[in-house]
Formats: C-alpha cells, structure tokens, sequence
C-alpha cells in the first residue's frame, strides 16, 4: 500500500494540508452541534399537545361593556356554538394547550406551607373539556355537569376535584403503583382536590416548561371580560366552520372576537423560534458544506497543476490511470481523518460548553460517526474530479521541460 | 505604483477566474453568516436611551418567601406588591419615579358602524413622560393631580391617533375605552425603544402600548395587569381589596437618580422602610434591595435571545472556516506562483514591493468580499424576517444601519488581510533565484 509514501509527501507541505484538515476539523464541529440542536428541536417539536389539533379552532372574547353579564353570555355563546351543525363541542377556558400564557399553580401531597410542590397549569372549564380538547380519560371519570361552579377574582375557594395528566399524576405518586384516582392533592397550601379522573396527555401552555407535560383541568369557569372559547369540529370541517363560527358569534356587539386561529397555526405561533433555528442551522450546515467541498477541490486541482510533470513522470514509469486517481483519494482521506478526528474533539468540547451555558441537551452518541462519515463522503466526492483529472495527464508530459 | 500594484491583482485574480471567484463567495458568505447574526444582536442589545441610562434605575424589594428566593441564587422578585409599590411611588424620595403596569382596552371608536377592536394600555404615573424622554407631538402628559383625583385622562400613541383621527392634533377630544369617556391630553411622536427597556418582562421588543392612562384610574377600575402576576403566598380571603393586600407581585417601578449620592440615599431609604415593614410582620426574608440602571437591568434580563448567542457563536466559527478556506487557496495560488516570485526577487525586488503587491491583491478580493457580504446580510436579514413573519415585532430586528454596513466592510477586510497575511510572508521568503532551475 501507497499510504507510507503518501503520508511523507503531505509532511513535506504541512502548512497546506494543515489549513485543509484544520477547516475540516472546524466544519466537523459546527456540523456536530448544529445537528445536536436541530434534533433537540424537532423532537420538542414532534410532542403531541393530547389534543384533537386537526379539528381544533381557538378564539378569544373580550366583554367591554362595563358591567356586563359574563355569565349569561358565555352560556348563551356556548349553547349558540355546541348547537352548530359541524362543531362536536366547545367550552369557554382561560387558556388551552400551546397559547404561552396561562395560569400555574403548585400542587403537594401533603398540606401547608412547604415549597417542594408539583408545578401545573390549570384549566378552568367545565365537563365538555376532554371531549373539546379530544385527549383521552384513561382512569377515573369526568365531571358531572352539577358539579360546574363559576369563580372569579373575588372567590378564592378552590373547587374539590380535578382531572389531572397522567404525567402530573405520577409525579406527584412517584411511589404508587395502584390507581391514583380517588387520592387528594393539595392547592393553595391548604384547599384540598379530589383526584377523579386522569387524562393520558394535555399540555400546559408553555411548550418551553420543563413540566410542560402538567396540567389540571378544574371544575369550574372564571367569569372575567377575557374569555378564550375551544371548538372542536366535525372531522375536516374545520376551514369552513371558522368564518361560519365568526359570523354567529358576530351578533354579540357588547364584545369583540379576536385571534381566531386553528391549533395548528396555534401550534406554528408556538413553535416559530424553533422551526426557524432548524432552517437556519439547516442552512448554516448545508453552505458550509458546499464551501468546505469546493475549498477541497481548489486545492486539490492546485495540487494536480503543480505536480503536472511528477504525475506525468509516474505514468511514464508505468503507472496506471487507476494509481494516479488512487494516489488522490487516498491522500484526501488521510487529511480528511486527521480534520475529522481533531473536529471529532472539537465538536465534543463546543458541545460541553453550550450544554453549560445554554442548557442544551447533550450530543447524543451517534451523530459524531454519522458527521464523520458526511465529511469523508464529501472529501472523497470533491477530490475526485482532480484526482480524475490527474489521472488523465499523459505520460508525455514527463519530456517536455515545463 | 500602487496603480501598477492593482493592476497586477487584476490580472491575477483574471488569470484564475474560478478560484478568486471562490475565494470572494467564501469571504463573502462568511461575512454574510456574521453579520446577520451581528445585526440582530446589536438591535437586541442596543442602548434604548442612551442619554440617561445610567441614571434611571429598576427598584427591586425582597418581599419574597422565606423558604426560598424569587429566582437563584438570591434574585428578589422584578416586580412589586401593591402596597410597596404604591408606598415607594407616594414618598417620593427620588427625583422622578413612576409605577406602571400593562393591561388593556377595548377602543370604541366614535361612529355607528365603526369596530371596537383591542389594545394595550399602560397603567402609569405622570413622571412616567419626562423620565423616559418620550417625544409629544401634541400636548403633553398629565399632572400630579389627575394621578391623585384619578383624573380620566389619556395620551395615546401615533399610530393610534393616525388610525382615530387621521393624525391630527387630537388633543381635548373624548374617547371611548371599554365603555368609559377619557380626555386625551397628549399625542405622542413616533416612539419605539427597542429592547422596550422599561418592561422587560413581556415582550421586550414589542412596540409600546397605544395607550397611556393614570395607574389610579387603572387601580379604579380595576383594569386587569396583562403582565406576570406571581404570589408566594395564598390571598387571605377573596376580594379585590384582599389582592391588593396581598404578597403577589405585577407592579413594576422605576426611579430617576442623577449621581451616585442620590442612588446611596434611595437605596437607605429602601432599607429603611423594609425595616419597617419587618416590624408589621412583612418581608420575611433578609434585607435584599436592588437599584439596577437600564444596561443592567437588560443584562440581569438576557434581553439577547438565547438562540441568538448561540447562532452568533456558529456563524463566527462560520466565518473562521470562510478564511481558512482563503487562506489556503491563497498559499495555493503562492505556491504556484514560487517561480514568478523567485525571478522578481531576482531582478531587484525587495521583500516589502512584494508584500505591497500581494497584501493590494488580497484587499482588493477582501474589498469584493465585503461588498457580496453586505448583499447577503440584507439577503439573510430578509430571509429571518420571512422566518418570523407571523410576529410584527422582528421587523425591529432586521434593519441595517449605517454602522452595520461600515462594520460589514471593515470585517470583510480585516479578515482578507488576516487570511493573506500567511500566504503573503511565505511568497516574501521565496529566495530569489532558486526556483529558476528546472525542476
């Protein structure tokens, strides 16, 4: 094998090849960590909300007459929409799955004063909620339509039941392994909640949480001039039901209707940081790529200019067209590892320091070979025009002087 | 002969057409990476107020829990209770200081058939106007009175005069909001400090709220904060009065103290009568009262997106492997050229006309690096606007100024000079002659 000779000619001309493999080396640790973040987010991205969001339209009610009367318009605007042909339910809530706003709370297992309490979000409604939101009663029961009550700022007592996430369920029992329906929580310090039923997944509103997978679902509605009405319609009747929804909720001129959205532009607003950092990074990676390739090919075709006559010697000496083109490849695979092994500990070290400062979730094992594998793919693809051109220089070169 | 020398680049760079085309797009995109990113950082950390940001300070008291601080390691809320706030704001004691929170309105314009449609207002106090430098068209703000007889008056912003009353001076005509009458007394000039320096708790590059109104009318009427309200401690019974009683924090409050002096005396008088509240069984937790100007309270906020630190960091090991690509297509292109370099030396030329001619060269594809470069910022800038489209806001964001465009153009060539600056001493130590024999 040619590779003992190989390697000798690249030391005589280190600085180049240094250059080229130092490039590799830096390419390889962006193209690692940008593949470590662009995962992180696609699978952030991936979660499901636990809600029917194909079917889902969203809108929020503003009440601007001073002293309306919430209660009679919210029941009014609920019976008006459950009432629609095309819509399977609705409810009026102060929030819903991926809005970014909302209300936490902390709950405990035990009563009073102690900070080491479960966050959650929590959502006001009534027991069209699982139905609306189409997430799945996997333990217990729903509320009973008697058991709604309304509240607002002025009543502080918190209702004696909930519907909690599976998630937000197990994490306040980690050590319970039978039914956690029918045990107690406790809110506000002091009020107990009654766990009646647990739904398999409803996200908070905060797709950033750590706990984003918490919520409760409470029975009771608050009566305030904000109201934020869910409607699930009708399997793919949701576009045309949206201006239909519009219109019938138009009549009420003592408030106004606003951000009518279907969750998945719910779920686009949500996410639009995230699926922009992958587009940029994707495009980071893919530029970079493209010029590190065509750096490879400047210099290999330099490479091949100058050493013109050598190559047309070595073929006077009986070289064959395959050695020449051999000789090329295998000398790019040689700088191409020595750039990938250096960039292999590069993008480890850049690694450890974003996840420090930045808090990203560690490279996960597989996608320092797979960038690797990119990187030697692309040297060898980039070398081979040269390396072709190289072996197709004639032997009769090696008699001419210049 | 620096005439003769840039004649000379140009044919070089002619004579390998691809290759110095390679060498501009790789300078050129790198610097375009860069200073996009650049752009959008520079836009985030900007000054908003730079003539006086270093006497205008956010007021933090440790009214928090006692088993545990508002934020590690030992950050006290960034907001106030009701009762603080409104003592703090009543005594006085620095020379402007203002009380605010965000909420909102439904505006009912005059007119049978015109729509009522949402917007944001910002509960405030009347110092709120000279202490932030905000710019009138019309009128003015309103005076310490109508803070005190909870007055209905009301200044609103340009583009909300523009959208009611076609942008004339619409100061002493009445407006509907949420069903109330208020007087506006002022019309504000185009103002937009971006980071919104004063509330960074929402969003920081929101424009302002449309409207302004007396915090004690907002107090009155009981106008919900559409800010963070956060509670440490269960409210004692319900009831509006019991939330103002209340630990809960969704004030925030600022004060304008001109030297250091003044800064030390706020911050006794702070600790003073968090004494005294101690003495009512308030604040339970040790003394831990902050004045932060505008520079830091943005630095204590990381007004600068995550993302983009990280993006920054990437684009300028972007940047940096743009060069080594420059640098090594250069030592190429020298290493090719030993021969010319050899028989100039040879023929009289000193180190220095060579490093002249070389370091001309490479400024002149540094030069046509720069200007590419500021073609795709521009390009980039438009492309993380597209990115962001559904948000108003990035608008702010994406916008080039002269600075960013002289800073593009400095980069551009002091990284064509970096790269060449390798290449260039190794054609300089060619030794003359030596290269002439045939190989």
């Amino acid at each position: 094998m040619e590779l003992g000779p190989i390697w000798r000619a690249i030391l005589r001309n280190k600085s180049s090849y240094a250059l080229i493999a130092l490039q590799i080396a830096v390419t390889m640790a962006i193209m690692v960590n940008a593949i470590a973040i662009i995962q992180e987010r696609a699978t952030q991205m991936a979660r499901p909300s636990g809600t029917d969001e194909d079917n889902i339209i969203t809108l929020t009610s503003v009440a601007f007459v001073p002293d309306a009367d919430m209660r009679t318009m919210i029941d009014e605007d609920l019976a008006l929409l459950r009432g629609m042909p095309g819509v399977r339910d609705a409810i009026a809530t102060n929030s819903f799955p991926l809005r970014s706003g909302g209300w936490s709370m902390s709950l405990s297992t035990e009563p009073g004063p102690n900070s080491d309490g479960i966050g959650t979000a929590i959502y006001f409604s009534d027991e069209h909620a699982i139905e609306t939101f189409g997430t799945n009663l996997v333990a217990g029961e729903n509320f009973a339509a008697d058991e709604i009550t309304w509240n607002n700022r002025e009543v502080s007592t918190w209702p004696a039941t909930g519907i909690l996430t599976r998630a937000l369920a197990e994490e306040l029992f980690p050590e319970e392994t039978g039914s956690l329906v029918g045990k107690t929580v406790f809110i506000n310090e002091n009020d107990p909640v009654k766990i009646v039923g647990i739904v398999d997944r409803l996200q908070a509103p905060w797709n950033g949480w750590e706990r984003v997978e918490n919520s409760m679902l409470v029975p009771s509605r608050r009566d305030g001039e904000f109201q934020r009405y869910v409607i699930r319609t009708e399997p793919g009747m949701r576009d045309e039901m949206i201006p239909r929804i519009e219109a019938a909720l138009a009549a009420n001129k003592d408030r106004i209707i606003e951000n009518v959205r279907s969750m998945t532009e719910v779920r686009e607003r949500s996410y639009t940081g995230d699926s922009a950092m992958i587009t940029m990074l994707t495009f980071i990676v893919s530029l970079l790529t493209v010029i590190t390739g065509l750096g490879i090919v400047g210099l290999a075709s330099f490479s091949v200019s100058r050493r013109t006559r050598q190559i047309g010697v070595r073929r006077a000496l009986g070289a064959t067209r395959p050695e020449i083109m051999r000789y090329f490849m295998i000398e790019n695979f040689l700088i191409s590892s020595v750039g990938i092994i250096t960039g292999g500990i590069l993008a480890v070290a850049l690694n450890i320091y974003m996840v420090q400062e930045f808090a990203l979730t560690p490279l996960a094992w597989y996608v320092v070979p797979i960038a690797m594998v990119i990187l030697w793919l692309v040297g060898q693809a980039a070398v081979a025009g040269p390396a072709r051109r190289a072996s197709g220089i004639s032997p009769s070169i090696a008699t001419r002087s210049i | 002969m620096f005439r003769y020398y840039l004649r000379l680049g140009i044919l070089s760079i002619r004579a390998n057409p691809a290759l110095s085309a390679l060498m501009v797009a790789a300078i050129g995109i790198g610097i375009g990476a860069c200073m996009t990113i650049v752009t959008i950082q520079y836009i985030m950390s900007g000054n908003p107020i730079p003539e006086k940001s270093d006497q205008l300070f956010h007021v933090r008291v440790d009214s928090w829990d006692p088993a545990e601080p508002y934020d590690e390691p030992n950050e006290p809320p960034e907001q106030l209770t009701y009762l603080d706030a409104t003592a703090l704001h009543a005594a006085g004691r620095a020379n402007r200081q203002v009380i605010s929170f965000l909420s909102s309105r439904v505006v009912q314009p005059a007119g049978e058939d015109s729509k009522p449609f949402q917007t944001q207002s910002r509960a405030t106090t009347a110092d709120f106007f000279a202490m932030f430098n905000v710019p009138f068209a019309h009128g003015s703000g309103w005076d310490k009175s109508a803070d005190d007889t909870q007055e209905r008056v009301v200044v609103i912003g340009q583009a909300l005069n523009e959208q009611l009353f076609g942008g004339e001076n619409s100061v002493g005509e009445l407006l509907t909001l949420s069903g109330e009458p208020y007087r506006i007394v002022g019309v504000l000039d185009e103002w937009s400090p971006v980071p919104l320096f004063y509330d960074l708790n929402n969003n920081e590059y929101n424009d302002p709220a449309a409207l302004f109104l007396p915090f004690s009318v907002a107090v009155a009427g009981e106008h919900g904060s559409a800010g963070n309200t956060n509670c440490w401690k269960p409210i004692e019974d319900g009831g509006v009065e019991a939330f103002r009683n209340s630990e809960c924090i969704w004030i925030q409050m600022w004060a304008e103290l001109p030297g250091e002096a003044e800064k030390a005396a706020y911050l006794q008088f702070l600790d003073a009568y968090v004494e005294e509240q101690k003495l009512v069984g308030r604040f339970p937790r040790p003394l831990n009262n902050r004045l932060d100007n505008v520079e830091e309270w943005m630095d204590i906020n990381e007004v600068v997106d995550e993302d983009v630190s990280v993006l920054l960091g990437l684009a300028i090991l972007f940047l940096i492997v743009c060069l080594l690509n420059t640098v090594g297509l250069l030592l190429a292109k020298v290493m090719k050229r030993t021969k010319d370099i050899s028989l100039r030396r040879a023929l009289g030329a000193s180190k220095a006309t060579l490093f002249a001619q070389y370091i001309v060269e490479a400024s002149m594809i540094g030069l046509a690096g720069g200007v590419l470069g500021i073609g795709l910022t521009w390009l980039g800038l438009r492309g993380i606007e597209n990115l962001f489209s559904i948000f108003e806001f990035v608008q702010k964001l994406v916008v080039m100024d002269w600075v960013m465009v002289l800073a593009a153009v400095a980069l551009a060539i002091v990284s064509a000079l970096a790269a060449a600056l390798y290449p260039t001493w190794r054609a300089c130590s060619v030794t003359p002659a030596a290269q002439l024999r045939i190989q």
